[in-house]
């Protein structure tokens, strides 16, 4: 269970920044992202899959949240 | 030499892991690589941020010397303890020529060594009364320092004294910060961890000291200068090039910076990051706790000097984007003449290069706007966001090395010849004797500043005079000489 920090970079996609594991990918998708809130499972670029429990409302981004390894 | 395909390289590298046995050589592998430009992602090519081998010639540094050399040692209005045995604070002390103004052991303190000197009975008993005796002594011999940090050597965490309880006590009696840093030098793999602690040590320390204070008067304009350890005045020339364009450079850090400036750092507009690798941690907490934007920039040359400008104006209105053409446009004849000169004396010359954690990548533009070609490059304490950002600053085919030995580097030079190196203090003499020569690229062989356009006219000169000098073509001892070599001064000379 990371702590793991969501920023927008400069294109507007969303980084998943782990500092202990030395990580920063871009994010490809995720499950549930809309006004009402965000989260779910949530896919990197490199093919990785982890997952939150759906915040409600959406959080304003940059900030740092607990994320689960998908995996499983 | 030309310069050498994928195969060759890749052979190359093959050829210098061969004679380690066969564990070492699996590690060493992952470390060194060809550079390719198509591959997005660095951790598919080179691996870094790992312990280095035992045995092998390593020139990383500790945790230490991450945080009290380079992020906390250079903020000048602050004591720095060393807390442990002398010799860390001894041989780590104005090495690195962060320069600063002020009255040295009146109100400034950049040049002092402060060390708690740890003896056999510190390690039995424990080093606290120590410690809070000397913060007592260091208050009443230089009552003018803003504050004081702990920079733990090794033993401290050791024997497992309480630093950050007499820290607490003594902030709360000297009404100063009294900063504990558990920068233990046995943590982590290298200096980069240190950067990392000193950093959040600051984030918990530092940063939120002046929250919910108004009385600071904010501008529109207001930016902070973050990793640039004004090693030479590095930070003074890139900081006239921000206030022409009408910034107000509210912090420095942390070369000539004070705490103050730093406490004042959220309240600015925009982060300028020019060492990514020591100081993104920080920038990336102010993002998220104050909603500071930060942007990496580069002042290294006039092509990543005028790209830099234009990124930091994209932030602001049309007032300092037009200032920033301005700027750009009052120092175009100064760089072209800097250009025209130095540019055909080194034309084509090939660089290797071996530096710490951003150089690497950012002096690059810089010989490319003297014609010069980067042929191989490599970090010592680098993460793989580094060597994202290096690829596409490096040609194809050319060579990549982390964490690379002694052993490693002479062999690569020796088979790619290059016309210049530059590296550290460690590498200088034995390059130096090899008869390459070699400029030293963490403190700038006592030259600088290198940042900006004044810096990159230093800049010019001493690769100019570094390459060009005439003592390369006397490295081989009279009577080894051919007799036609000997001829040819005669009869230059007649």
């Amino acid at each position: 269970m990371p702590n793991v920090m969501i920023r927008k970079n400069d294109a507007g996609d969303l980084l998943f920044y782990v500092a202990k594991k030395d990580m920063e990918e871009t994010i490809a998708s995720v499950e549930l992202d809309d006004a009402e809130q965000w989260g779910g499972e949530v896919e990197l670029t490199d093919g990785s899959r982890w997952y939150i429990d759906p915040i409600s409302p959406p959080p304003a981004f940059p900030t740092t949240l607990r994320f689960k390894r998908g995996d499983d | 030499m030309s310069a050498l395909t994928r195969e060759e390289t890749q052979a190359l590298i093959q050829e210098v892991l061969e004679v380690y046995p066969e564990k070492a050589k699996k590690d060493r592998a992952k470390h060194l690589a060809v550079n390719d430009q198509s591959v997005e992602q660095s951790k598919k090519c080179i691996t870094s941020n790992r312990k280095s081998l035992p045995g092998v010639m390593t020139v990383r540094g500790c945790a230490y010397a991450g945080s009290k050399g380079v992020v906390w040692g250079p903020i000048k209005d602050m004591i720095h303890i060393s807390h442990g045995p002398v010799g860390c604070g001894a041989y780590s002390r104005a090495g690195r020529r962060n320069y600063y103004v002020g009255h040295t052991g009146v109100n400034t303190f950049g040049t002092m060594n402060f060390t708690s000197d740890f003896q056999e009975k510190d390690i039995v008993f424990g080093g606290d009364k120590k410690l809070d005796k000397l913060i007592t002594e260091i208050e009443g011999l230089f009552p003018l320092s803003k504050g004081i940090s702990i920079q733990s050597e090794c033993p401290i965490g050791l024997i497992g004294d309480d630093i950050e309880a007499v820290a607490k006590k003594q902030s709360k009696a000297l009404d100063k910060p009294v900063v504990p840093v558990r920068c233990e030098g046995f943590r982590g793999v290298s200096q980069s961890l240190g950067h990392h602690i000193a950093n959040d040590a600051i984030r918990d320390w530092v940063i939120g000291n002046r929250d919910g204070d108004e009385s600071f008067q904010v501008g529109p304009y207001d930016v902070a200068v973050i990793g640039d350890y004004n090693i030479g005045g590095d930070a003074w020339s890139s900081r006239i090039l921000l206030e022409e364009m009408g910034l107000r450079v509210v912090a420095q850090w942390s070369g000539d910076g004070t705490l103050s400036e730093m406490e004042l750092t959220p309240k600015v507009k925009l982060n300028l990051i020019h060492c990514y690798r020591s100081m993104n941690y920080i920038s990336r907490h102010m993002e998220e706790k104050y909603g500071v934007p930060w942007m990496e920039y580069n002042f290294f040359g006039p092509t990543k000097i005028a790209e830099s400008l234009r990124k930091i104006a994209g932030f602001f209105d049309e007032t300092i984007q037009a200032n920033a053409e301005t700027v750009i446009a009052k120092y175009t004849a100064e760089y072209e003449a800097i250009i025209a000169k130095y540019r055909p004396r080194l034309e084509g010359k090939k660089v290797m290069l071996y530096v710490g954690g951003l150089r690497p990548r950012h002096v690059i533009g810089a010989y490319e706007d003297l014609g010069m070609e980067v042929v191989g490059t490599g970090y010592e304490f680098a993460h793989n966001d580094d060597y994202d950002r290096t690829i596409k600053e490096m040609g194809n085919a050319t060579l990549l090395y982390d964490d690379i030995t002694g052993y490693e580097f002479e062999e690569f030079v020796k088979k790619v010849k290059p016309d210049l190196i530059g590296s550290g203090i460690k590498e200088k003499y034995i390059f130096q004797k090899m008869g390459i020569p070699f400029r030293q690229m963490h403190s700038w062989d006592y030259s600088g500043p290198y940042h900006g356009y004044d810096g990159f006219a230093i800049f010019a000169r001493d690769m100019d005079m570094t390459i060009n000098n005439p003592c390369w073509k006397q490295m081989q001892a009279p009577w080894q000489q051919s007799a036609e070599q000997e001829a040819a001064p005669l009869a230059a000379s007649a």
